[in-house]
């Protein structure tokens, strides 16, 4: 459902593409570092509303286990989820 | 069903983006693309979106997605839609997503153009009121009062001197199959008037207030309140243009206070109680002008 990490990262200049065009969805760093706090949600406090989700900017919320779930290489930390969530399920904690 | 949350396409198709934290123009790419589908082919041009979004090899966009000229989003867009037509393509759509400057300044005469020959594309503007990219300079959608690099805040000039440019309308006289206002603090209404889009041939227009952190100084995680408080105290408006009338979507009440939407941006801080004054009068001029124009 979403774009994914890729191992391999393009080092040679064969590997460089010599058109314009090159593979959608090509991701070879996180955003990981950007972050000083950390979302956390808690499942038992957590509705499935969703607001989260849909507005988070980077897309990282998803649907698990009935509830949800961030992808922690791609959040930034801007802290949106937590403020979209009318149920308090998310908290957000300093990264050491 | 209208769109929400719940039944929105889960898949992801602007991720791994590098924009700064909460930044509100990533937000409206994401959220269009997720209800515009996989057969979507994408133009951005000079800008944040293009700039976040392309970072050689860290692609961002897993529909089709390229990078324009700065002035030609809409000419591309065009180009895009008649060579997959020429092709025997028939189920796609043609999206631009363009900033205030690539809009409202640059790409204007491109975008008119488009407009003029009906071409079937859909052009968003997501609108963060400067030229981000470039380091906040003033466009043509910086409104009243505001500091940029370009309109300083000093003693005798306190920011941006002149108002907000009337892209919507200005778009809409063109008439227009199909434009609407929108911002990403009400997510479900920009959500339907992409939808509506979609099902409409001709060229479509939407432009979305898409605060950004960055330039407006506000805090990351303020992005969608300041988004939704514009509309709230009347500075922006949900509105849509269809066959040949205005209609408003959302009429407050009551607005909330104007002051308070401005005081906390730190690119307003300068203002006087006299200016804030002046924008709340150039409000109520607006509103007025709405109640009697717009359905
Ligand atoms: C013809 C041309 N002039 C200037 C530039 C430099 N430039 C790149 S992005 C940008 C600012 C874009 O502002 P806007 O359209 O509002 O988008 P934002 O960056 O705010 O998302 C400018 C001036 C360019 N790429 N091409
Ligand atoms: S902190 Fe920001 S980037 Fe991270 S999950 Fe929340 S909204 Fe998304
Ligand atoms: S906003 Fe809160 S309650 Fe709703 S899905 Fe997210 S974490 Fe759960
Ligand atoms: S400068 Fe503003 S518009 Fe550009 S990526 Fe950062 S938050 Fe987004
Ligand atoms: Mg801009």
């Amino acid at each position: 459902m979403k774009p994914f990490l890729r191992e391999k990262v393009p080092t040679s200049f064969d590997e460089i593409p010599d058109t314009t065009s090159y593979e959608a969805g090509y991701l070879v760093t996180k955003n990981a570092g950007w972050r000083s706090v950390r979302p956390i949600v808690d499942t038992e406090k957590c509705i499935s509303c969703l607001r989260c989700y849909l507005h988070c900017p980077d897309g990282v919320i998803f649907r698990q286990d009935g509830k949800v779930a961030v992808d922690y290489d791609f959040c930034k930390g801007c802290g949106i989820c937590k403020k979209m969530c009318k149920s308090g399920a998310i908290r957000m904690e300093a990264e050491k | 069903m209208a769109i929400n949350a719940q039944t929105l396409n889960e898949t992801e198709f602007f991720y791994g983006h590098k924009a700064c934290a909460g930044c509100g123009g990533s937000l409206a790419v994401r959220i269009a693309l997720k209800v515009l589908g996989e057969n979507t082919f994408a133009v951005l041009p000079a800008g944040c979106m293009s700039a976040v979004g392309f970072n050689f090899p860290q692609l961002c966009f897993s529909n089709n997605a390229i990078i324009s000229t700065f002035a030609g989003t809409a000419s591309m867009l065009t180009g895009i839609e008649a060579g997959l037509r020429a092709q025997g393509v028939t189920d796609f759509h043609a999206v631009g997503f363009a900033g205030d400057g690539g809009t409202a300044d640059i790409g204007l005469q491109a975008l008119s153009g488009a407009i003029d020959r009906n071409d079937d594309i859909l052009y968003i503007c997501y609108d963060n009121e400067a030229y981000m990219n470039t380091g906040i300079q003033k466009s043509s959608l910086t409104p009243f009062g505001a500091r940029t690099t370009t309109t300083p805040a000093g003693k005798n000039i306190r920011g941006n001197l002149r108002p907000k440019k009337n892209l919507f309308e200005i778009v809409a006289a063109h008439g227009i199959p199909y434009a609407a206002t929108a911002s990403v603090g009400y997510l479900n209404d920009f959500m339907r008037k992409i939808e509506k889009a979609k099902q409409i041939k001709g060229t479509k227009y939407i432009h979305i207030l898409a605060p950004c952190p960055t330039g407006w100084g506000i805090q990351t995680d303020e992005t969608i309140d300041v988004a939704k408080e514009v509309v709230d105290c009347g500075l922006w408006y949900l509105a849509e243009y269809e066959n040949g009338s205005f209609i408003l979507n959302h009429d407050p009440k009551e607005f909330t206070s104007i002051e308070k939407y401005l005081r906390k941006q730190s690119r307003f801080k300068h203002l006087t109680d006299k200016d804030i004054q002046t924008i709340q009068n150039s409000r109520d001029a607006k509103w007025e002008y709405i109640h009697r124009n717009f359905k």
